[in-house]
C-alpha cells in the first residue's frame, strides 16, 4: 500500500531490543489511543452509516441499522459527474502545481545554494501564504475576480472573456484556486530533494555528452522523484476531497461541484447520511487505489 | 553530441590560461602542451590550481582568458558535452539511480553508439567488474566504484581522459594495484591521460611527463627521472622527494663547477647542474646520495664534506634507515642508508661527518622560503 511505501524511508532497521519495548509501548500509547478514538471509531461509524436504510417512520434524517449495499450504487449513479469531475480537477490542478512548483523549487534548492540569504527569503515567500487562513485567501481571489471587478472587466475588454462571461463560477476558477492553495505542499518536498542533489552528478552528465536538457531528464529529474512523488500525493489527495474552492460561496458555480460539495450537501442540507457516508468511503477507497498504483508505477518505493 | 569520435588520443594545448576567482587568482598564465598518447601528471599541493586546470580542460569551468586546444582544434568556448573529453571524478560521481552497467553505458547512449550495453559490458570486463553490472553504485566498495568511474570514462574512447585524483580515497594496497592497472590500460588503449594528483610517488610511478604546479603556475616539467635528479626550484626539490638545501654566496667559479661558502665550509655543485652561477645561491642534494662517516674521511675535491654534526633522530622505515644529523651552521641534514643486512653501528648522539659527490649536487634558481625550511 502507498502508505507503507511512504513509511519505508524512515523504518530502516527492525526490532528494538526487548528491554526497550516497554518504553516504546509507553511512548506509542498516546498516539495509538488518539488514533483509535479519533480515526478508527469515526471510520467504523462512517462505514456503518453508509449501509443504513431510511427509518420506517419516514421521518427525515432518521435511519435504521441495515446492510443496504445498494446505497453505494445509488450514490455512484446519482453523483457520477461530481465524482469524475473531482478526479479530473485534482489531476489537472496537481499537474499545474507541479509545473509551477518545480522551477521554483529548482531555483531555490540548486541555483540559490551559493546565496543562503536569498534562499531563506524565497523559502519564506513560499511558506508565507500559510500565515493567512486559506479561506481568506480563497475569498480574496473571489473578490479580485468578482463579476464587476476591474480584473474581470479588463479580461472582457481585451476579448479573453465574452461580455456575458465571468471568471468566478467557471471550472478554470476552481482549478486555479485549487492549484494556488496547494502550491506550497508541492514546492517544499521537491525543494527538499533538490536541495540534496549532488551537482557533481550534473557535471558528470555534461562530461558524458549529455546536453543540459538531457542531463535534467536523465539525472536531475530522476533524483528529485522522491520529492515529486511526495509533492503530488500531498496535493492530489487533499484536492480530491476539497470542497472550498468548488463551493458556490467561493470560486465555484452551479456546475463545478466536486465530491466534497455533494457530501456536504447530503449531510447538512438533505440529511441523507447514508449516501453522504457512501460517497466518503468511495472517495477514500478510490484515493488509496489510485495512490498505490501511482507509487508502484513510478517505481520509487526504494527512493521514498 | 560530441562532434568527433576518435579511437586514439589527441594532443592537448593550453595557451596563456588564466583563471580568476573573486579575491584570488587560481591560475596564472599557464602554457602547457601534452603530446597525443602520453600519460601526463599534474602534480601539486592542494590549492595550487591543478584541479581548476583540469576543470577548464573539461569545460566545467571557464578560463578568464587563454585558449584550450584539443587535437589542434580550439575548444575554448565549446560546451563540456561537446568536448571529446571524459573525466574520472575525485568523487566518482556515479549516478545513484542507475545500475553499474547503465552508468557505463550513459556516454554511449548519449552519442547513440550502436549496441551500448555490449560495449559497456566489455569496458566492465576491462576493469574486472562485469559480475557486478546489475548492482547499484552504492552497493560497491570504494575501489570498485573507482573502477566503474574509470570504465564509464574509458568506454567512450575520449581523445583525452582526465583523472582528478581518482585514487585518493583508496587504501595503499588497492592504490598500488590501481596504479598498475591504470598504466596498463593507458598503454593498451593508447589514449592521452591527464592525471591530477598531489601524490608525488603516484605521479612519478605512472606518468611519462610530470609537471609540478605551485601557486597557479608550473614550476618545472619533465620526465620523472629528470625532475627528481635535477630539480630547478626549492619547491620542486622538496615537493618531489626530499632534499637537503644549503644557501650561501658563490665564492668560486671555474669551468666545471661553482662553490658556495656556507658557515666557512665550501660546498660545490657542477656548473651544468646549476641554474644560477653568481650571488646568493641554494645548492641541494638528495638524502640517499649522501653518506656519513664516524671519522673525518680524507676525500678528494670531487666530494663535498660537512661536519662534524650530531645524529639527533634515527627512523627505521623498512627498506632504509633515515638519519637526521644536526650540523652547526648547516641545519638538519637528512641521510638515507639502505638496509642491506648490517645496520651502521651508530647511535643517537654520535658525532659524524656527511659527504656526497659533487656530481650529485644541484643548484636551484631560487632560495628556499622560510616556510619551506620549517617544513624540512
Amino acid at each position: 500500500m502507498a502508505f507503507v511505501a511512504l513509511g519505508q524511508g524512515s523504518s530502516g532497521k527492525t526490532a528494538a531490543p526487548t528491554k526497550a519495548s516497554k518504553v516504546a509501548f509507553i511512548l506509542l500509547a498516546p498516539g495509538m489511543i488518539y488514533l483509535g478514538l479519533f480515526f478508527l471509531t469515526p471510520l467504523v461509524s462512517l462505514v456503518i452509516t453508509s449501509l443504513k436504510t431510511a427509518s420506517f417512520t419516514g421521518e427525515i434524517g432518521m435511519y435504521d441499522y441495515a446492510f443496504q449495499v445498494s446505497n453505494y450504487g445509488y450514490a455512484l449513479e446519482t453523483y457520477f459527474p461530481q465524482i469524475a469531475r473531482s478526479f479530473v480537477y485534482a489531476i489537472i490542478a496537481t499537474l499545474a502545481a507541479l509545473l509551477i512548483s518545480y522551477p521554483i523549487a529548482y531555483f531555490i534548492g540548486v541555483k540559490a545554494r551559493s546565496k543562503p540569504m536569498l534562499q531563506a527569503f524565497l523559502l519564506t515567500l513560499v511558506i508565507a501564504p500559510f500565515f493567512i487562513s486559506f479561506l481568506l485567501r480563497t475569498f480574496a481571489w473571489k473578490q479580485i475576480f468578482s463579476n464587476e471587478s476591474p480584473a474581470t472587466q479588463f479580461l472582457q475588454s481585451i476579448g479573453v472573456l465574452a461580455p456575458d462571461q465571468y471568471v468566478i463560477g467557471s471550472s478554470f476558477a476552481v482549478i486555479a484556486g485549487l492549484t494556488y492553495n496547494f502550491i506550497p505542499f508541492m514546492t517544499l518536498p521537491i525543494y527538499t530533494s533538490l536541495e540534496r542533489l549532488d551537482t557533481r552528478l550534473v557535471e558528470a552528465g555534461s562530461d558524458l555528452y549529455a546536453t543540459p536538457a538531457q542531463t535534467f531528464w536523465k539525472v536531475t529529474f530522476p533524483l528529485s522523484l522522491p520529492g515529486v512523488i511526495s509533492g503530488t500525493l500531498l496535493t492530489f489527495i487533499p484536492i480530491s476531497g476539497d470542497y472550498i474552492s468548488a463551493s458556490r460561496d467561493f470560486l465555484g458555480g452551479s456546475d463545478t461541484a466536486m465530491i466534497g460539495n455533494v457530501v456536504e450537501a447530503n449531510f447538512f442540507r438533505i440529511q441523507d447520511y447514508p449516501t453522504a457516508s457512501a460517497l466518503s468511503v468511495m472517495l477514500m477507497a478510490a484515493i488509496v487505489v489510485l495512490v498505490s498504483v501511482y507509487v508502484r508505477k513510478s517505481g520509487t518505493e526504494e527512493l521514498l | 553530441m560530441a562532434t568527433d569520435f576518435v579511437a586514439r588520443g589527441q594532443d592537448l594545448e593550453l595557451v596563456g590560461i588564466r583563471k580568476e576567482f573573486p579575491g584570488f587568482t587560481a591560475i596564472e598564465n599557464l602554457d602547457l602542451k601534452i603530446p597525443a598518447g602520453e600519460f601526463f601528471a599534474l602534480l601539486g599541493p592542494s590549492g595550487c590550481g591543478k584541479t581548476t586546470t583540469l576543470r577548464i580542460v573539461a569545460g566545467l569551468d571557464e578560463a578568464t582568458s587563454g585558449k584550450v586546444l584539443i587535437g589542434g582544434k580550439d575548444v575554448t568556448s565549446t560546451k563540456p558535452h561537446d568536448r571529446p573529453v571524459n573525466t574520472v571524478f575525485q568523487s566518482y560521481a556515479l549516478f545513484p539511480h542507475m545500475t553499474v552497467l547503465e552508468n557505463v553505458a550513459f556516454g554511449l547512449r548519449q552519442r547513440k553508439v550502436a549496441d551500448p550495453l555490449a560495449k559497456a559490458t566489455e569496458a566492465l570486463q576491462l576493469v574486472e567488474l562485469e559480475h557486478l553490472a546489475l548492482r547499484k553504485p552504492q552497493q560497491l566498495s570504494g575501489g570498485q566504484q573507482q573502477r566503474v568511474a574509470l570504465a564509464r570514462a574509458l568506454v567512450n574512447r575520449p581523445a583525452l581522459l582526465l583523472l582528478d585524483e581518482p585514487l585518493g580515497a583508496l587504501d595503499l594496497k588497492l592504490r598500488r594495484q590501481m596504479q598498475v592497472e591504470l598504466k596498463a590500460i593507458q598503454m593498451e588503449v593508447g589514449l592521452t591521460f591527464l592525471h591530477v594528483t598531489h601524490d608525488q610517488e603516484e605521479a612519478m610511478d605512472m606518468a611519462d611527463t610530470v609537471a609540478v604546479m605551485n601557486k597557479g603556475q608550473i614550476e618545472q616539467m619533465g620526465a620523472p627521472e629528470a625532475l627528481y635528479d635535477r630539480p630547478k626550484t626549492a619547491f620542486v626539490a622538496r615537493f618531489l622527494g626530499q632534499s637537503n638545501i644549503f644557501v650561501g654566496d658563490v665564492v668560486e667559479e671555474n669551468a666545471n663547477s661553482i662553490s658556495i661558502s656556507c658557515n666557512g665550509q665550501k660546498i660545490a655543485a657542477p656548473k651544468s647542474r646549476s641554474e644560477k652561477h653568481t650571488g646568493r645561491v641554494a645548492l641541494g642534494v638528495r638524502p640517499e646520495k649522501a653518506t656519513f662517516h664516524e671519522d673525518k674521511p680524507d676525500l678528494d675535491s670531487n666530494h663535498n664534506l660537512v661536519g662534524p654534526g650530531e645524529i639527533i633522530d634515527i627512523r627505521f622505515t623498512g627498506v632504509s634507515n633515515q638519519y637526521l644529523i644536526d650540523v652547526p651552521g648547516f641545519g638538519d641534514i637528512t641521510v638515507f642508508a639502505q638496509n642491506v643486512g648490517k645496520s651502521p653501528v651508530v647511535e643517537l648522539g654520535a658525532q659524524v661527518w656527511v659527504s656526497w659527490k659533487v656530481e650529485h649536487a644541484f643548484g636551484l634558481s631560487d632560495l628556499p622560503l622560510k616556510a619551506d625550511n620549517d617544513e624540512a
